[in-house]
């Protein structure tokens, strides 16, 4: 019997190992996973590669994992925010590498990586800083049909971490509003994808033309409990 | 500058968004970059429907919600508590930025650092040492809407052009501006440079000439 649902976070994160890739959902205040962040944060695993569209806010979630020095380096799209003091401090110190990509780039890369696509050209950074590696050397270009190109590789994940709204023990997954950002592609670009959800439902149960992420991209899927708090997202739901 | 008689008012904040808002076609699907741009929604003329974007995965926002009814799943780029229109949906990341870089937005407002004449656009990086880079979605939304238009004041807190011959601040794209919206004037770039749309009432174009700094053609 197939049974992705695991009896806790700490089961669910237990074989994240020392220098994986892992994928972080969320944006803002939606999506964001804190409870399978707090885990990871609690089972250890350290020289770890973040992928997250930011780099933390204030004290806790990912700020709080950057802030017990496990990561090495970040790969987001916008770090720097009113209130990710936690990043600064480590990025000034030079005690953390950050790779800064374009959202869509971001978004894209992960697809990519999900469907098994080796690299592809799009127009987004060309010309610009962001058209070179970390190490400046210049990224391929190309000329396609009169327009310039810079080619970019996909960013695939040892494992992902995604916050959804309601699963099944297949896996599928189901999300809330603009909760569900990067949670979909992040899915598939893991080997592991570790889903929190806060409805675990008999299999049927999911409208199957509603499922957003089918199961074959989840391995884990835990229950966490609705926060209600006012970052959480769930205040004002009955 | 003795002999001219300019006489003249800058548009305001409200008016500049009035005046970009005026210009959006009934029916497009158009991203409202992060601060002044935001401003446009709220001047969208009576009668003309628009479906607003935004990068996090909604087509069809609204407003801001009542105060007690912010439901922080539901939030804009800016991280800031939205609402969804009737009719609106929500989608994952890579399908949002396949609407901007596959060339299915009508159009995307920005602001800008600078401009340069042919619509070379830098607006994500002041490239000032010491200072942590962001990017976020903006090259995107640059070369994947179908109109690239700026809306900013014309000159910098210190008087300077913030339209240019070209852009001394770090690049977000080559030749992706379409239109610059500004406080004094409203412009399209082409690649033979600038081509003026209108300006404010009483500015001279010598004046607006002389401000810019660069070659205006009628």
């Amino acid at each position: 019997m197939i049974n992705k649902i695991a009896a806790s976070v700490a089961e669910a994160l237990a074989d994240v190992r020392d220098g994986a890739t892992v994928l972080i959902g969320g944006f803002g205040t939606a999506g964001i996973p804190g409870e399978l962040i707090d885990g990871l944060i609690a089972q250890g695993a350290r020289d770890l590669t973040v992928v997250n569209n930011n780099a933390g806010n204030g004290d806790t979630g990912l700020a709080a994992l950057l802030a017990t020095g496990r990561v090495r380096k970040i790969i987001c799209s916008f770090p720097r925010q009113a209130d990710s003091h936690v990043f600064d401090g480590l990025y000034r110190a030079g005690r953390i590498e950050l790779e800064l990509v374009p959202q869509g780039n971001l978004a894209e890369r992960l697809r990519a990586a999900g469907a098994g696509i080796g690299a592809f050209f799009t127009p987004t950074g060309f010309g610009t800083e962001l058209a070179r590696r970390p190490d400046g050397s210049p990224k391929e270009t190309r000329r396609i049909d009169g327009r310039d190109h810079v080619l970019e590789y996909p960013i695939h994940g040892d494992v992902a971490l995604i916050r959804a709204e309601r699963g099944d023990r297949w896996g599928n997954l189901t999300y809330r509003q603009a909760a569900r950002n990067f949670g979909p592609v992040m899915a598939m670009a893991a080997r592991c994808t570790v889903a929190s959800v806060h409805e675990v439902l008999e299999l049927g149960q999911l409208d199957p033309e509603a499922v957003v992420t089918p199961g074959i991209f989840v391995r884990r899927v835990v229950r966490v409990p609705r926060v209600a708090t006012a970052a959480g997202g769930f205040r004002s739901v009955g | 500058m003795g002999a001219s008689v300019s006489s003249y008012q800058r548009r305001s904040k409200d008016e500049l968004a009035r005046r970009v808002a005026r210009d959006i076609p009934d029916g497009a699907y158009v991203n409202l970059g992060i601060g002044q741009p935001t401003a446009v929604a709220n001047h969208i003329p009576p009668g003309r429907e628009i479906i607003l974007h935004s990068e996090n995965g909604i087509l069809g926002m609204g407003p801001a919600p009542a105060a007690g009814q912010e439901d922080y799943d539901l939030i804009n780029a800016g991280k800031q508590p939205v609402t969804l229109r009737p009719g609106g949906a929500f989608f994952h990341h890579a399908d949002s930025f396949a609407m901007m870089r596959g060339g299915h937005l009508d159009v995307c407002v920005l602001g800008a650092f600078q401009v340069s004449v042919t619509g070379d656009l830098a607006n994500w990086s002041t490239g000032e040492p010491g200072t942590i880079p962001a990017v976020g979605g903006a090259m995107d939304l640059a070369v994947g809407a179908r109109q690239t238009w700026v809306m900013m004041d014309l000159l910098t807190k210190t008087g300077e052009s913030k339209i240019v011959a070209r852009c001394t601040y770090p690049l977000t794209a080559i030749g992706c501006v379409r239109r610059i919206y500004t406080d004094l004037a409203s412009f399209e770039c082409t690649p033979r440079g600038l081509r003026l749309i209108d300006h404010v009432d009483g500015l001279a174009l010598e004046e607006l000439q002389r401000l810019v700094g660069q070659p205006i053609s009628a």
